[in-house]
């Protein structure tokens, strides 16, 4: 009885790390972002509704915001687009678009068209910020807490269940704190 | 020696042939061959994070080629390998590392072949000292055990 103990406890060892290893894996493809807790990469880029304006990450310091990197030849950014105007009528928290590699042109006529979510878009023309940000495809959602953390990043379009689950909580209790 | 310098010009054709789609990719010439054999080095040690199991030289997509920019101008400022891995990772996590790095999350990952190593050879010194016992306790070496 006594040799087949050891064996025994080695295995089911083994069986418990990978469990927890495949319970805690990611979805395939999602990879965690190591800015989670860290401050959000400063920028200060020309805004896509009035050039003559810059958008920063200087201004943004002090309230909560989501940002959201798109374009609009990202597919799945039009898919997104019904969330996030949804999003801006809420009005909990504001968006800021970041206008990944895309013409300046196309994504004027495209906010025309489909309705404008955003309270400031940046144009990040040769993809230098989204790389600041690890941006690996578009859409990405970055929820950034007043003292300019990023707290949350959804990969892909934004999903009510994100909203609800994720975004809403954290910032509604920090709401109800303050 | 027709045929010979014939075949010679086919080798010659397929060996451009095969540099020239070795190039397809990324044709980024850096002006000092040292420097160059680092941005080779380190644009295969860096994953492409859209089609994530090729390297930054191998993937034609946009945002690798925006990638073998930064580590072209990276390199061309003076930085160092480790700079550039850094900031990498920084950025993407250790996921961009085909090389991974040690840290003291992975620390028992990295330490576990050396711990098998040490707990096979204790076993296997255990039952190498067990049976040289028995071998010389036995009174009747193993021929005349085998004798009709």
């Amino acid at each position: 009885m006594n040799r087949f103990l050891l064996p025994l406890g080695l295995f089911v060892l083994l069986a418990v790390v990978l469990a927890t290893g495949i319970r805690n894996s990611p979805e395939k493809g999602l990879i965690a972002s190591p800015l989670l807790g860290r401050p959000a990469p400063q920028f200060s880029l020309p805004s896509l509704t009035d050039p003559a304006r810059q958008v920063s990450s200087a201004q943004l310091k002090g309230h909560w915001y989501l940002f959201n990197v798109w374009g609009t030849w990202c597919r799945e950014c039009r898919a997104e687009h019904e969330m996030l105007l949804a999003v801006s009528h809420s009005g909990v928290v504001p968006l800021i678009g970041l206008d990944w590699k895309d013409s300046d042109e196309d994504a004027r006529t495209w906010l025309t068209q489909l309705g404008n979510p955003y309270q400031a878009v940046a144009i990040d023309r040769n993809g230098r910020t989204a790389i600041d940000w690890g941006v690996y495809g578009a859409p990405e959602t970055f929820l950034v807490n007043p003292q300019g953390i990023v707290v949350y990043k959804h990969i892909g379009a934004l999903t009510t269940d994100a909203w609800t689950h994720q975004i809403l909580p954290r910032v509604t209790a920090s709401a109800s704190r303050s | 020696m027709r045929l010979w310098r014939g075949r010679g010009l086919t080798l010659l054709a397929a060996a451009l042939l095969t540099a020239h789609a070795a190039r397809a990719v990324d044709p980024t010439q850096l002006p000092d061959p040292k420097l160059q054999a680092r941005y080779e080095t380190l644009t295969h040690e860096l994953r492409c994070m859209q089609c994530q199991n090729e390297s930054l030289a191998d993937s034609p997509v946009d945002l690798a080629a925006d990638l073998r920019h930064e580590v072209r101008d990276q390199l061309l400022a003076g930085k160092s390998d480790e700079q550039i891995r850094s900031w990498m990772a920084a950025r993407y996590g250790d996921f961009i590392l085909f090389r991974p790095r040690y840290s003291l999350r992975n620390a028992w990952l990295w330490g576990a072949p050396g711990v098998l190593l040490v707990i096979g050879a204790l076993a296997s010194w255990r039952i190498i000292r067990q049976r040289r016992v028995l071998l010389a306790a036995d009174p009747q070496p193993l021929e005349e055990d085998n004798r009709f």
